[in-house]
């Protein structure tokens, strides 16, 4: 099982539940997988944080941080001016430092995907090749209080304009509600409109908002429920909610990730969001990634950070790396 | 490059400013031992750390008589409040040294400086903060009002957990009003002598500890010597028989902790991710080097192959090397003669038909080293899943019931710890009550915390450490004063959580309280008499407590 496209979500499901997709079926699954002790995960999570990366760890460190963002801006008042200057920091993060990498991507509402594409021009493109992708946040962002069909068109309307990658938000109400096919269904549906006309297919990541999902146990339970419905990222959070990525939550779906990858052999990406500001938390981050999921998924498929004040605090390190001291917030640009 | 072969991050030792030669710490001072020195190394390459004085008869005989003096002048006519103080300062001082501390133990016993700096020393500190506090409460210690200290406590402490064993011994000794003589083990007594300097800056009253090193022989005059009131000793179970024997017959109170080998065990309903995570602390923590190591992992049948996979995955990624890089997971082995054992015992295992599985780790070329290790196919009857390995070496075997589970896990000579792991609350409490283990934990392992009583059954020894329990075994009821430590079961089961202390001769009038209640000195009668003053001494409590106010 390798490209996703090539398979569908309800054929996957079908592999791994052994049974169509229906509520009784995705419970019994579901409540099957080993729990969560959050005591336990906590420890794992402040233990993995304690590992001291320094000199030569660290500055490559730094580099994969900036490689691994996603660039973003959610607001109300974002307008094309906003996008455009946020499009030209994650083509140039550090105009002092051309050996800086580019961003993986700008992630931006669906309206201003067009304005986000054009101004990124020639940069625009797959964060392998070096370019930048384009981001939207779609299904009725960030609540998904919305019918299906207003989901499904916010996101056919965000890759017409030429989005690489969709950031969807579950409907948590469902899942709480114990509608767990519901949830399935609308994911799949979205990831049916993801494709594009010539047979290719936007990346989905799927947004569990795990502030509102409370428990681990249900953070895991949706993860799995995501990906089985065709999800190509889980991601932790809206940033609208005020429990947004945390460590814990990052490792607890690391490690889904990784139990998929051992048990269906394919690999899915995870991206937490909201609340990583530091270089200091952020390469715990990567800590984590690299020994949970392993080193393979420090790329930016893989792999994302969703932040927009990160990139400055890491363009510091960096600098300081290279100077030995300190500069200043007027020393990078804001966005 | 591998972005998982981390930078060097090695603590600095800049911050030791050790001396060249340590001498012994008696009477508030540092002074030459009579027997020849010795050196203590480092067990990661094998340089030698300090010359360290070597105690002999003579120089015990010093020591036990300085800490007599303190205790018959000073330290027992001071009130708890005086005494708390002091203990309060010495919690502070290990806080202020605390890095230097961390520093000189993984420097000294191999351990990783995660876990010097993570574990050991903030227990340290937590250890005689909580006793600190209990100076002054004394009467709330569950021995009714007004409870004796014994007197002169002899200790004795292992080599794996240096500072940490010093704080379970002497803390709740000197809380209770007793003095100490403590020996450190011979291949670990950096921090020990540190600790003499916190005592030396404390200022507290010279002679109250005394610190004297030194090898077997010289534990052996120590807990032997004629002054001393109480033995308490945490080590092996060889040396713990032996020193039950030394003592049998005389006034002496004795608190034994010794070997273990612990089941964890693990339910097909575990939260798997924690549970492996909680094998690996069980077993790995510390090289194993843990007398409540989870050294036998019962795992039910069903799981028995994922549990292990998982496993091995995880073990892949543990860090052996530099006790002081800071990503160190897994240091050294403390000494050759414990590398010999373990090997010894794992090569057992090999030719008894376990399947061995270490983990792919480079071994450094000095030092004492030995990768974390899985026995699999380890039946019962292996010398694996019955001798205390202390090392990295885990032996995994399997189980079908909760039942078979619990007769499994007591199917052992020691009885110290377990851990139960299953997302089934229900379950938890009732494997618990079956299993015949000092501590049992829950979903977690080697987690330890001052106020929790620690101890064992059978084997493993007697007595609590810890929490109130442990301050009981520094203690003896009212009226019963030093020598007459005849402890009734009734009491001890009470103070004690249902151990059992040796019942000792009656000494009575060496001290002019105990001529208050003569009675008490006359054995047998002694044992229910007491049981009887201790009662009505509750019994009068609240009254005495109204009429104070």
């Amino acid at each position: 099982m390798t490209g996703t496209s090539l398979v569908t979500a309800h054929e996957r499901a079908l592999a791994v539940l052994g049974g169509e997709p229906d509520d009784a079926t995705l419970r019994r699954y579901l409540h099957g997988i080993a729990g969560v002790d959050a005591v336990g995960l906590e420890q794992r999570a402040a233990a993995l944080g304690t590992r001291s990366i320094k000199t030569a760890s660290k500055a490559w460190a730094l580099d994969k941080i900036i490689s691994l963002i996603d660039l973003t801006t959610l607001e109300g008042a974002d307008t094309p001016g906003k996008v455009r200057s946020l499009a030209g920091k994650a083509v140039t993060p550090d105009p002092a430092d051309a050996s800086t990498p580019r961003v993986a991507a700008v992630c931006v509402y669906g309206d201003l995907v067009a304005t986000a594409v054009d101004a990124l021009g020639a940069a625009h493109g797959d964060p392998d090749d070096g370019r930048v992708a384009v981001a939207a946040v779609a299904t009725a962002f960030p609540s998904g209080r919305a019918s299906l069909d207003v989901k499904l068109a916010d996101t056919a309307d965000a890759v017409a304009a030429g989005a690489d990658e969709i950031d969807m938000v579950i409907d948590r109400g469902a899942f709480l509600a114990g509608r767990y096919s519901l949830v399935f269904d609308q994911i799949a549906a979205v990831k049916e409109v993801c494709r594009r006309a010539d047979g290719t297919s936007a990346s989905l990541k799927v947004i569990l908002e795990t502030g509102e999902l409370v428990t681990y146990d249900n953070v895991r339970r949706a993860s799995w429920l995501s990906i089985l419905a065709g999800g190509d990222f889980i991601k932790t959070s809206t940033g609208k909610v005020s429990s947004a990525a945390t460590l814990p939550v990052t490792l607890l779906m690391l490690e889904v990730v990784r139990d998929w990858h051992r048990a269906t052999g394919q690999r899915i990406g995870v991206k937490p969001a909201g609340g990583i500001r530091t270089s200091k938390d952020a390469i715990k981050y990567l800590v984590t990634v690299a020994e949970t999921a392993g080193e393979e998924w420090l790329q930016p498929h893989l792999f994302r950070f969703g932040a927009s004040s990160l990139l400055n605090d890491v363009l510091l390190q960096r600098q300081k790396m290279r100077s030995g001291h300190y500069s200043g917030a007027d020393y990078v640009t804001i966005d | 490059m591998s972005f998982l072969e981390y930078a060097p991050a090695p603590e600095s030792r800049g911050i030791l400013s050790l001396r060249d030669e340590y001498g012994l710490f008696i009477d508030g001072e540092f002074v030459d031992g009579r027997g020849a020195p010795f050196q203590t190394i480092s067990p990661a390459n094998e340089q030698r750390i300090a010359t360290v004085a070597n105690a002999d008869a003579r120089d015990v005989d010093d020591a036990v008589s300085a800490a007599r003096r303190a205790y018959d002048h000073v330290w027992s006519r001071m009130s708890g409040r005086d005494r708390g103080k002091y203990l309060f300062r010495i919690a502070r001082l290990v806080q202020e040294r605390a890095r230097e501390l961390a520093v000189a133990e993984s420097l000294d016993n191999g351990k990783p400086i995660k876990e010097s700096r993570d574990v050991d020393v903030p227990l340290v500190a937590a250890w005689f903060f909580y006793y600190a506090g209990w100076a002054d409460k004394l009467d709330y210690a569950g021995l009714g009002q007004n409870p004796r200290a014994l007197g002169v406590a002899a200790q004795v402490i292992p080599w794996n957990f240096p500072l940490l064993m010093l704080a379970w011994k002497i803390a709740p000794a000197l809380a209770a009003g007793n003095t100490v003589v403590l020996k450190p083990a011979e291949t670990t007594p950096l921090t020990a002598l540190i600790f003499a300097e916190i005592v030396q800056q404390a200022d507290l009253p010279k002679g109250v500890v005394n610190i004297i090193t030194g090898a077997g022989d010289t534990g052996a005059a120590l807990v032997g010597h004629d002054g001393v009131d109480k033995v308490a000793f945490t080590g092996s179970t060889a040396v713990g028989r032996q020193i039950a024997k030394t003592i049998a017959g005389s006034s002496k109170k004795l608190t034994l902790e010794l070997g273990g080998k612990a089941a964890n065990i693990v339910f097909d309903d575990a939260p798997i991710d924690q549970a492996i995570e909680g094998i690996v602390n069980g077993i790995f923590f510390n090289q194993g080097h843990v007398c409540c190591a989870g050294s036998r992992l019962l795992v039910q049948e069903s799981i028995h192959d994922e549990v292990v996979d998982r496993l091995k995955a995880r073990l892949s990624t543990l860090r052996l090397g530099d006790p002081l890089d800071k990503n160190t997971d897994i240091g050294a082995i403390n000494s050759r003669e414990q590398l010999d054992r373990i090997r010894e015992l794992s090569d057992a295992g090999v030719a008894e038909g376990a399947e061995r599985w270490s983990a792919p780790c480079e071994i450094p070329s000095n030092g004492f080293w030995y990768a974390p290790t899985i026995f699999t196919n380890v039946q019962t009857s292996h010398r694996i899943a019955r001798e205390e390995i202390f090392g990295p070496v885990l032996s995994v075997l399997t189980f079908r019931t909760p039942q078979e589970a619990i007769a499994k896990a007591n199917n052992t000579p020691y009885g110290l710890s377990a851990g139960i792991w299953t997302d089934k609350g229900s379950r938890i409490l009732a494997v618990a009550d079956g299993l015949k283990a000092g501590v049992v934990w829950a979903n977690t392992f080697n987690r330890f915390d001052p106020s929790s009583p620690f101890g064992g059954y059978k084997e493993s020894g007697y007595g609590r450490e810890g929490g109130r329990h442990g301050l009981g075994a520094y203690l003896a009821p009212a009226g019963l004063g030093r020598g007459a430590a005849g402890t009734p079961a009734a009491i001890a089961a009470e103070v004690a959580g249902g151990t059992i202390e040796p019942a000792t001769q009656p000494e009575a009038s060496t001290q002019p309280e105990a001529s208050a209640q003569p009675e008490a000195s006359a054995q047998p009668e002694a044992a229910s008499q007491t049981k009887q003053a201790t009662r009505a001494a509750r019994t009068r409590k609240p009254t005495t407590k109204g009429t104070a106010k």
